[in-house]
């Protein structure tokens, strides 16, 4: 754990926000470092050693990176990260297929790329169908079956949603898609290294992988592409033809290194990292509702990855105790849209009410997270949850027992 | 251990020390730049210095800077970005641009590689639909340089937005966005001594661009997908460091001169044109280029055959072709190239091999010399 003291000096938050990117594993970055250096090489170069090496690193972490998702080395194709994959999958299938088949089908609580991916293709004149969630973040695999129509070619459905951690239930909607000969893609980000994902057992078409939501490095990711049956799909960035023409360009081989270390580490550590990541989960709850009331997580608790918990802290504005907190490093909701201050559109999804998607904090485990940093933060969120709430009146009201739903608020 | 004599540096050069140590700080630091903590601002702290570093080697604004994962993916980003849908190219671009648009119609050069500005004017004369031309700074096979100012003025009269490919003359040759006039401009990290995995696509204010990878807002919706911070911060360590390189010249133009002493016939593609100071596309006359590759590995000198994206293939460079080099005479070609960390002594090395097998090839049959004798 040396290393890890390391990563975070004693002035620095804690940091509790492991959705939105991971620490790199120290493992990783020495895997990547020959790389940077004396193993400099165009893997693209056949001509010297410089170029064959290269190409020795990319293969050995293409197939690390295959042997986390149970596919072939071939299947899968190296990207700059999560978003081109999700963007290549879903509209290099969408636009291949176009001839024959037009409707794409995928949740509305999935990431902004697949969703802006989505609406592109709409305006292209693809018809797609968002499915709603359940309360608990879960798809309803009755509504997914419904929606398969002779002209849907694909859906699209998260393995683990970014903000509530709730983890869909794949292998049921694998057995629909290959039922209904329609294919299954999943952004896994969130979920890859952290669950088991078997692409044969969970009948997975396309599975889109990020380097560093597992501990690996930025800009470098995955997507898994099915060969047998084979999965076709339009490039979107052409040139020299790497990555068997789905995706051209110089591949980063220290970014490649990377990802298949972190990938081959995960693998490794994931039974016993979940166990530890439950334990810090059930702490951090149990620690929260010892001492405060009136809290509620949002999405299935059970069917959630260990390393995550949503809390809505009712009558508390979430910015605002996020500025107390300022030792604890978390976030209201996705990285990507945290520069607005529109409730998240995943809890909405999930019914909860603008007041109480405004109370809610995304808190985020993981590798480095230790006990210490978990009861710490127990008691920072207490104490200043407990603060604001002393000075709001509608908790105040609720104090007192009047309905807050029933006042009928005067405009002004 | 013989040290090697690396020259192909325009397949990929050595990431500099001052992009590694900008690399490190930033792997060590972590955080997601579109987080709004601490942790995720220091993050956004890293790109927008980079961003400062880039745009100044180029001129340009902060904001006028668009990171995306390479070369390959900004001449991508450009050309379906720019919203034009006729396209003009020169017929030497790399295959980024060249497959990224094949319905575009494709402009001439001449024999040293240079585009025909008068097939330009005519091919832009030809219709009212306001085009996008798109012509590299300097080529990666032979180091040509284009006349881009004057592309640009025939471009702009007749209505014309100009993409630029200066991922090989970046580091270089001046790439100033206004000093060249053009709208878009093509850069790539690992071309200038930074990290592979990261590039820029320079956009001017007034050039319009529709992203192409959608998600987050990132690059301010102009490229969607979390930042590769420790890349950006290592494009922008070499970004610094690109703005005054050596002129490689001499050693170049010495190594030219002794290849050409050593066989007479040897001829250099695209001489009569200006070229840039590190690129040099030579012919051993009679010895296919594979076997020069080859020969000159095992002698510990790295060169390629044409572009390391496609020198897994065995088919003739379409650059020479264009510029009506017999296929012939363009299959014994090679490329070298220098870069910042080229001393005299990799040169010498290149010459004593190249040397070697050429007096070998010239005093028996290439197809019975005897491997070992090939090795030695």
């Amino acid at each position: 754990m040396t290393a890890i003291t390391q990563i975070r000096r004693n002035d620095q938050p804690i940091y509790l926000d492991y959705q939105a990117t991971t620490p790199m594993d120290p493992r990783v970055l020495e895997a990547m470092m020959p790389y940077f250096t004396h193993k400099f090489g165009n893997s693209g170069s056949r001509s010297h050693a410089y170029g064959w090496e290269a190409e020795e690193g990319t293969e050995k972490a293409r197939a690390q990176v295959a042997k986390l998702i149970g596919a072939d080395e071939k299947e899968v194709i190296f990207t700059s990260g999560a978003t081109e994959s999700n963007n290549l999958a879903i509209r290099g299938v969408a636009e291949f297929y176009k001839d024959r088949k037009n409707h794409i089908i995928t949740t509305v609580t999935e990431h902004k790329c697949v969703l802006d991916t989505c609406r592109h293709l709409e305006q292209q004149g693809f018809e797609v169908t968002y499915l709603p969630v359940r309360q608990d973040g879960l798809l309803d695999l009755d509504v997914l079956r419904a929606a398969i129509t002779d002209k849907t070619v694909l859906v699209s459905v998260m393995a683990v949603n970014n903000e509530i951690g709730v983890i869909q239930p794949l292998a049921e909607i694998g057995k629909i898609c290959r039922e209904k000969k329609v294919f299954f893609h999943t952004d896994a980000a969130q979920a890859a290294g952290k669950i088991p994902l078997d692409v044969e057992a969970l009948n997975i078409d396309l599975m889109s992988i990020s380097g560093h939501k597992i501990y690996g490095p930025k800009g470098i990711g995955a997507l898994y592409v099915r060969r047998k049956p084979r999965v076709r799909l339009v490039p979107m960035i052409v040139g020299g033809g790497q990555e068997r023409g789905f995706r051209s360009g110089t591949l980063p081989t220290p970014l490649c290194v990377g990802l298949g270390e972190a990938a081959e580490i995960c693998m490794k550590e994931m039974e016993a990292e979940a166990k530890r990541l439950k334990k810090l989960q059930e702490r951090m709850l149990n620690g929260l509702r010892a001492k405060l009331t009136d809290i509620v997580v949002n999405g299935d608790l059970e069917q959630r990855i260990p390393g995550n918990l949503n809390i809505s802290f009712a009558y508390v504005e979430g910015e605002s105790l996020m500025m107390g907190i300022k030792n604890l490093a978390v976030s209201s909701g996705s990285a990507c849209t945290s520069a607005s201050l529109e409730p998240s559109y995943v809890l909405r999804a999930l019914g909860v009410e603008e007041e109480m998607a405004h109370t809610s904090l995304r808190i985020g485990l993981g590798r480095f997270t230790t006990e210490h940093e978990v009861d710490t933060a127990v008691d920072e969120l207490v104490r200043h949850v407990n603060k604001l709430r002393e000075m709001s009146p509608l908790w105040e009201m609720a104090q007192e027992g009047i309905d807050i739903k029933s006042i009928e608020w005067a405009a002004h | 251990m013989r040290p090697i004599a690396y020259l192909d540096h325009n397949a990929t050069s050595p990431l500099r020390p001052a992009a590694f140590d900008a690399m490190a700080e930033a792997l060590r630091m972590g955080g997601n730049p579109s987080s709004v903590h601490a942790s995720g601002r220091r993050a956004r702290a890293t790109v927008d210095k980079a961003r400062r570093e880039v745009a100044s080697l180029c001129g340009a604004a902060s904001s006028e800077v668009v990171f995306t994962s390479g070369g390959t993916e900004a001449n991508n980003l450009a050309l379906s970005g720019a919203g034009r849908r006729r396209v003009l190219v020169s017929a030497v671009e790399h295959d980024s641009v060249r497959r990224a648009v094949p319905h575009a119609e494709v402009l001439p050069v001449d024999g040293d590689g240079v585009l025909d500005l008068a097939a330009l004017e005519r091919a832009l004369a030809t219709s009212a639909e306001p085009a996008l031309v798109s012509v590299m700074l300097a080529n990666n096979e032979t180091g040509v340089l284009q006349p881009i100012r004057e592309v640009v003025r025939l471009a702009q009269s007749a209505g014309a937005l100009v993409h630029c490919d200066a991922v090989q003359g970046a580091g270089k040759v001046p790439v100033g966005l206004r000093d060249l006039g053009v709208d878009y401009l093509s850069l790539s990290a690992h071309k200038i001594g930074g990290p592979t995995g990261v590039g820029a696509l320079m956009v001017r204010k007034s050039a319009p661009l529709s992203s192409a990878l959608r998600g987050g807002g990132q690059e301010s919706n102009r490229r969607a997908g979390t930042e590769n911070v420790a890349g950006i911060a290592g494009f922008g360590a070499a970004a610094v460091l690109a703005a005054s390189t050596p002129d490689l010249a001499g050693l170049r133009d010495g190594l030219e001169f002794s290849l050409v002493q050593i066989a007479p016939p040897a001829a250099v593609f695209g001489a009569g044109a200006p070229r840039l100071s590190n690129t040099s596309c030579i012919s051993m006359p009679g010895v296919p280029a594979e076997t020069q590759v080859v020969a000159l590995d095992l002698a510990d000198v790295c060169i390629s055959a044409g572009a390391a994206c496609s020198s897994g293939r065995v088919k003739p460079s379409s650059v020479l072709e264009a510029m009506g080099v017999p296929a012939t005479e363009a299959a014994c070609a090679i490329r070298v190239s220098l870069g910042w960390n080229t001393k005299a002594a990799d040169i010498e090395c290149l010459i004593a091999a190249w040397k070697d097998l050429y007096l070998r090839v010239k005093h028996s049959d290439i197809s019975r010399a005897d491997p070992q004798a090939r090795a030695a």
